[in-house]
């Protein structure tokens, strides 16, 4: 995808916002408060895809590592009672499958696409296994206006009056960004993610740089799954997810494996999706709500469609790093 | 060199692999502003010895002094430290990262938290403008020509205060002014004290630029010379064991009908820009024609277009008369024409096939070998095995898979293949690329002998010195163009070079 589309296609949804927020202001606010809130776990996890690629390791256990994630986080909250214990738990175990995908996709130098799935199987099973019915949660994660600029026309009420994983969420795509492209451990990491020998034959620990970052990677995907059941739903079902996961793949890809290209991506998933619900609750539409439903995946795989072939993968994604 | 400092000092290193033993008591000594050449055949050891040197394999035996301080390297990153530079034979560039990035990986000037890109480049800079390196700093690696990929993995080397340069094999991609140039650019080094250890199996090239020559051979040291003690036969038969003719031997061609006749034919390459604009070539029976060229200028389009595996455009491609213009792979090798590919491993054999099934991989199906659909394991067999003494592939048997052989008896049996036919148009593609000396020989024989009797031959290949000494008539291949076509006889190296690099006929 060219930078040059990219920018006219933000522009003219910007635009629109604007048109719409001036013919129904109401409206326009709770469909944006519903996209950002769709978008959240979508950037959290195309995130983890990001930090994996960008070192080489394909991660296709998002999933996996969020669903186990909002799963710890919800029932860890509900048995503690303490809904701070209970995201560290869920953000905890997120580390731990990320520690899991480092294992066995870089130190044992498995299939990467292998060893996601199993993190996927691992987590629909024990998910589904331990699930117990008619938990609740010990209250509400408060949500976090911040003075002045939650009283900005349009923007304030949307982003600046959320939960901290949705500040998380839009601050740390800026900060990766950041760290990709003007630090030390950015510019290694994608040259591990690139040309492996290279960063090996200048002195660069190119197992270690994967291990480390798919391990953190896992972090955020901690974030996303417990953002989802505490502070997004306040609940846990079987199969939770939905596929998300997935989906932040797709983001990931279409923003062209740059964060803030990803954040944009995610956020014009979830205006979609608001769009569209908002239009069928107005009956303005008369679609039925599995329509509505299958919008995500629809859009996956048009989006996919159109840039792939356009945008270049980091070349050693995928590969297992063997000295020669 | 004997009153110089000791920069590097290797002495009985052995190195085992299973199975095999790689290095066997190798020593070597470097000077201060010397330059010391490596040379042998592929599989030699060469690379074994730099790579103990660079800290990528830790010696069995033996021990490194460097600059008199006995060492036991626990890596590159010791190396590097340790002022020891190495220019791969593979370049390790990230392909799109800019120059400054490439040089300053693993040792970024940094203004926390960010890397100092300002710096990286003003220092990258000074340095090529120091060694006479020109470059973009700016520029990203994949779109510099490999001439220049190869001064950015100096300067690398320069940048981190190297002053022991390994340089691998560094001449195999460049042309013969880009060679001098390089060579030069050595020299240079040398002068201002680095040592340099060279490794190559291009004679004339260690001739030119060495002051020591050290000759490796299966594993040991064979000996230890200078160009002023010995010459090229002399050091062809060090590295190879037996006396070697480095020039074919062969008659003035006999041509007749033309065999081969292209008219106007283009192609795009892989990412669908032109590779190759509007040639046109005839080979006649009896004679080689050779395509000289850098590689990457359209000739591995031209001959996958000619053999059928690329789609292209032409007014005809005709062979012996025959409309061969969009015909398949397999019915154009059905017309007479045997291909040799360049990329043997992926394009030439099947690795997990044994020698047997690779020899008939064009004919298995034909009624001497299967029978509705029923192999005939014997025949399969007793052809295998002619063909294995008559080309002299080194294999324990012909029922060993292809990919445990070495890589010129890979090739030999690539050669055998394509010449058991006896076909009317022989289009071989660096025929001896990473095959040993003794190997090429055969080969450019049987390339030769293919020839009188009665073949076309369309030879493709980078190294000038092949074509050089096999073709009857030479062109040569710029930007997807055929430049000129020049007989042999006069062909003239420089100026073939120049053609090379693009010059035209007029200007050089």
């Amino acid at each position: 995808m060219s930078a040059k589309w990219a920018y006219t296609l933000a522009a003219i949804i910007s635009a629109l916002i604007v048109i719409a927020f001036v013919l129904d202001q109401v409206r326009t606010v709770s469909v944006l408060e519903f996209s950002l809130r769709y978008a959240v776990p979508l950037i959290l996890a195309a995130m983890v895809g990001i930090i994996c690629e960008r070192s080489g390791v394909i991660n296709i256990g998002i999933e996996g590592q969020m669903l186990m994630s909002a799963f710890a986080g919800f029932f860890g909250a509900a048995a503690t009672g303490n809904l701070i214990l209970g995201t560290l738990i869920g953000v905890g175990t997120g580390m731990i499958l990320g520690a899991f995908l480092a294992v066995g996709a870089v130190t044992w130098k498995m299939d990467q696409i292998i060893a996601g799935t199993v993190i996927n199987i691992l987590a629909v099973g024990l998910t589904s296994f331990f699930y117990v019915q008619g938990q609740v949660l010990p209250g509400t994660t408060p949500t976090v206006t911040i003075p002045g600029l939650s009283s900005i026309p349009l923007i304030g009420p949307v982003v600046f009056s959320n939960g901290l994983f949705t500040y998380a969420a839009l601050i740390i795509p800026l900060l990766l960004w950041v760290l990709l492209f003007k630090t030390r451990w950015g510019l290694r990491t994608r040259s591990v993610g690139e040309k492996p020998s290279a960063s090996d034959t200048s002195g660069i620990g190119v197992q270690s740089f994967r291990f480390w970052n798919v391990m953190l990677a896992g972090l955020l995907a901690g974030m996303a799954g417990a953002y989802l059941s505490i502070e997004a739903a306040g609940t846990f079902e079987r199969g939770f997810t939905a596929g998300r996961g997935f989906t932040a793949l797709a983001i990931m890809i279409f923003g062209a494996w740059n964060p803030i290209g990803a954040l944009a991506a995610a956020f014009f998933f979830g205006l979609t999706e608001g769009v569209a619900s908002q239009l069928q609750a107005d009956e303005v539409v008369a679609i039925p709500q599995q329509f509505i439903n299958m919008l995500p995946y629809v859009l996956t795989i048009v989006l996919l469609a159109i840039v792939s072939g356009r945008v270049k993968p980091p070349a050693a994604v995928g590969r297992p790093y063997e000295k020669d | 060199m004997a009153d110089r400092r000791v920069l590097l000092q290797a002495s009985g290193l052995t190195k085992r692999f299973p199975g095999v033993v790689a290095n066997e008591d190798v020593s070597l000594t470097l000077h201060e502003g010397e330059i010391l050449a490596l040379l042998g055949e592929n599989g030699a050891g060469k690379s074994t010895l730099v790579k103990m040197i660079y800290g990528l394999y830790a010696p069995d035996e033996g021990e490194v002094l460097i600059k008199g301080e006995a060492v036991r390297l626990s890596g590159p990153r010791d190396a590097i430290r340790r002022g020891i530079g190495m220019v791969h034979q593979h370049f390790q560039l990230v392909p799109v990262f800019t120059v400054a990035e490439n040089v300053i990986l693993g040792d970024e000037p940094i203004r926390w938290p960010f890397v100092n890109m300002r710096k990286a480049k003003a220092e990258v800079a000074r340095l090529a403008e120091e060694f006479g390196l020109q470059v973009d700093v700016d520029a990203k690696v994949e779109d510099l020509p490999v001439g220049t990929q190869q001064r950015v993995e100096i300067l690398k080397a320069l940048y981190r205060k190297a002053d022991i340069l390994i340089m691998d094999e560094p001449t195999a991609v460049l042309t013969p002014q880009e060679t001098d140039e390089l060579l030069n650019v050595l020299r240079g080094f040398a002068a201002n004290g680095v040592g340099v250890i060279f490794i190559t199996h291009k004679l004339r090239e260690v001739l030119a630029v060495a002051d020591t020559i050290e000759v490796l051979r299966g594993g040991k040291v064979v000996g230890t010379t200078t160009p002023a003690d010995t010459d090229a036969a002399g050091l062809a038969q060090m590295m190879v064991g037996r006396s070697v003719l480095l020039t074919v031997e062969k008659s003035p061609a006999e041509t007749a009908d033309v065999v081969l006749d292209v008219v106007g034919l283009s192609a795009t390459n892989d990412i669908g820009l032109p590779a190759v604009r509007d040639v046109s070539l005839q080979v006649r029976a009896g004679e080689i024609l050779g395509i000289a060229g850098v590689e990457g200028n359209g000739q591995r389009e031209l001959v996958q277009a000619l053999t059928g595996l690329r789609t292209c455009r032409a007014q005809s491609i005709t062979v012996n008369g025959a409309d061969a213009l969009g015909k398949s792979p397999r019915a154009i090798h059905a017309m007479g024409v045997g291909h040799v590919p360049e990329d043997r491993e992926t394009d030439g054999i099947v690795g997990p096939y044994s020698v047997a099934d690779n020899l008939v991989l064009d004919r298995y199906d034909e009624p001497e070998f299967a029978r509705m659909g029923v192999r005939n394991r014997g025949a399969v067999t007793a052809l295998a095995d002619e063909l294995v003494g008559q080309f002299d592939i080194r294999t324990p048997s012909s029922e060993t898979t292809a990919q445990s052989l070495s890589g010129g008896n890979k090739q030999k049996v690539v050669i055998a293949r394509e010449l058991a036919a006896n076909p009317a148009l022989l289009i071989a593609a660096q025929p001896t690329r990473g095959v040993d000396v003794g190997s090429i020989e055969f080969i450019h024989s049987r390339i030769v002998a293919a020839r009188d009797r009665g073949a076309a031959v369309l030879l493709v290949s980078a190294e000038l010195d092949e074509v050089l000494g096999l073709a009857d008539r030479i062109a040569v291949m710029y930007d997807g163009r055929l430049v000129e076509t020049i007989s042999a006889e006069e062909a003239d190296r420089g100026r073939i070079g120049l053609l090379m690099a693009g010059h035209t006929a007029e200007d050089s």
